[in-house]
């Protein structure tokens, strides 16, 4: 009984927020529409978009909406199966970090002493880079390919959710549950899995949501120097790098609409955080 | 006073680890090639003989511990290696380069600021309003753009449509005599010998790039700006002040805007990583010669040192702004120091 009027103030305050923010109801929208994309990428499109065609760079028309490119390739039918694999790749690379933070939030937030101590400063020495540049000496170091692209933008994201994590474990090793949870006989790492961790998961999830777009653009901008996915994969970065040659002479369709798009996942992910701050901590709104 | 001297002595020694850090980084990446470095070193046409004569040179046969004091060592006396594709030390390469990446980079700083705390004090003073809103929606569409592509649109339009812009190639049109290098900033050499004319023409070359980052660093700053004003104007003496009948501009920007300017110097800590990000592809895009691109292009031509040098470099760069940021802090609040008395 009390379980479902709680779920109920929950999808009460949910509703509330999503009213009182339209914003917000817009970001899920743009979310579920980017969803789509990427679940059906090939199959909305009516090119390949890999095929070279005869029509090389002819600008937007109705049988080709955002134009073809220097090759006679379908922009549109690009750009719309690029989004499967530039969101796979953040999801990735949040869901690495994501798993990462929490195992060293946790060990660092409930153990503390010389653990804590190693495990911050470690994170210390990896939030003292410029973190763009940190990726690319990753990606320089480890070799060219796009795991290494997810693994450095996970390790430079790391340190946001372990902090997250740390703080809010820290907060709770000595509270009145944790202790009853001891005397019931749970053992530490039960107690840290099952009964604290938990309670970090809404500022958790605040900070995924904000840390996709950041990653989003963490892996186009890799792409775009020349790291991670290779030509002639569809990928936003390496279409609006690509387009760039063609802006100054007036081929401005090849790297709008890429960028465009990019922008747009970008956003999304963005007003979604905002969104989701509000629903988990009123007070935090910015 | 005499508190004050120690906190900044303080804040000197806690950057120390911070450096070891950062070293202790870079040293693990140069030693994580792909490969065996000395194969790489040795070139294409090396032999086992040749290879080895190069793992011995590079210290590579001795223990981790020791090759970490030889890195350290060689980094000390300046020695940051030959970078492959130019033939020169890569310490001279940064050095060279290094003042057109900072007069963009502080350029765009400060530009951002000059919008993002006006924009920040627009929306504190109306909190929930459409200018509000607004200003949420457009600084968080900022922060969206991809530098990448807000350059090639700002190029887009101001060069190819509009034609008011000069092309994008570089620090200065190829007609200007470049200035004589005092501190290496363009603005502030030609500014220094009265060259006007080519002080018009290094500006024109910066309005494009430094708009491209300024915009992308608008949102940190004018969101922290809207937060600490909107709790400086909440709290008691803004509430004094209101009382005894002061005007709203000597309220706003004399009392709240003072007080909440503490804060947001703070943030520039995290701006500052964000821009020497953004500035690799920036400088990228406007063919910018900074270490930036100086940075992508090794990468392209798989030139390890020169990578190395410039991730080395930014570290210690961002160690040191947020050094000089700590230290501006202490010095502007006025509290600190008063604490003792």
């Amino acid at each position: 009984m009390s379980d479902a009027t709680h779920t109920q103030s929950f999808a009460g305050h949910v509703g509330y927020v999503l009213r009182q923010n339209p914003i917000t109801m817009l970001a899920f929208g743009m979310l579920g529409f980017l969803i789509f994309c990427a679940a059906l990428g090939p199959a909305l499109v009516s090119y390949d978009p890999l095929a070279s065609g005869a029509e090389i760079l002819q600008p937007p028309s109705w049988d080709h909406w955002f134009g073809t490119d220097h090759l006679g390739r379908d922009v549109f039918s690009r750009v719309i199966v690029a989004t499967r694999l530039d969101m796979a790749i953040s999801v990735g690379a949040v869901c690495l970090s994501f798993i990462a933070g929490s195992i060293l939030g946790c060990a660092a937030g409930y153990w503390g002493g010389w653990l804590d101590a190693v495990i911050s400063r470690g994170l210390d020495m990896i939030m003292a880079f410029p973190l763009f540049v940190l990726a690319m000496g990753i990606v320089a170091a480890l070799g060219n390919t796009v795991e290494n692209v997810i693994y450095a933008t996970a390790v430079i994201n790391t340190p946001f959710y372990a902090r997250v994590v740390r703080a809010e474990v820290n907060i709770r090793r000595d509270a009145g549950f944790v202790q009853a949870a001891k005397l019931a006989g749970n053992s530490d790492l039960r107690i840290v899995a099952l009964h604290i961790f938990p309670n970090a998961l809404p500022p958790m999830m605040v900070q995924v949501s904000l840390n996709m777009g950041w990653a989003v653009l963490n892996a186009a901008g890799l792409s775009f120097i020349g790291l991670g996915v290779r030509p002639p994969t569809p990928e936003w970065g390496i279409m609006v790098a690509e387009g760039a040659n063609y802006i100054i002479s007036g081929e401005w369709w090849l790297a709008v609409f890429p960028g465009l798009w990019l922008m747009f996942a970008v956003f999304t992910f963005n007003l979604l955080g905002d969104g989701l701050r509000d629903i988990v901590d009123p007070r935090q709104r910015r | 006073m005499f508190t004050r001297a120690r906190l900044i002595g303080a804040r000197l020694l806690q950057a120390i680890p911070v450096v070891i850090g950062v070293v202790v980084i870079t040293f693990i990446l140069t030693r994580a090639l792909p490969g065996d470095p000395a194969v790489y070193f040795a070139g294409d046409a090396a032999d086992a003989a040749s290879i080895q004569e190069v793992r011995e040179k590079l210290g590579l046969d001795k223990p981790l511990p020791q090759q970490f004091m030889i890195y350290v060592g060689d980094l000390l006396r300046g020695d940051w290696g030959d970078s492959l594709s130019t033939g020169q030390p890569v310490l001279a390469d940064l050095s060279r380069r290094l003042p057109a990446s900072l007069e963009l980079t502080l350029t765009a700083l400060l530009l951002s600021c000059a919008i993002a705390i006006p924009l920040g004090v627009m929306a504190a003073t109306a909190p929930g309003s459409w200018r509000d809103h607004l200003c949420r929606v457009l600084v968080t569409a900022g922060v969206s753009l991809p530098t990448f592509f807000t350059g090639i649109l700002l190029i887009f339009v101001f060069y190819y449509l509009l034609d008011i812009a000069p092309a994008p190639l570089g620090r200065l049109d190829f007609f200007f005599i470049e200035p004589e290098p005092i501190t290496g900033f363009y603005l502030i050499d030609s500014a220094l010998v009265g060259d006007w004319e080519t002080f018009g023409g290094a500006a024109k070359q910066l309005v494009l790039p430094a708009a491209t980052m300024a915009i992308f660093t608008l949102a940190p700053i004018a969101r922290m700006t809207r937060a600490a004003m909107l709790q400086a104007l909440s709290s008691d003496f803004i509430r004094t002040a209101r009382a005894a009948g002061l005007s709203r501009r000597k309220i706003l920007v004399g009392y709240a805007l003072r007080n909440a300017l503490l804060p947001v110097v703070t943030t520039l800590g995290m701006v500052f990583s964000f821009a020497l990000g953004a500035n690799v592809l920036v400088e990228k895009v406007f063919a910018w010669p900074g270490i930036g691109s100086y940075a992508v292009d090794a990468l392209v031509a798989s030139d390890y040192a020169a990578v190395q040098g410039f991730v080395l470099a930014m570290a210690l760069l961002f160690v040191a702004l947020n050094l000089v940021i700590d230290l501006a802090y202490a010095v502007i609040d006025p509290r600190i120091g008063f604490e003792a008395a």
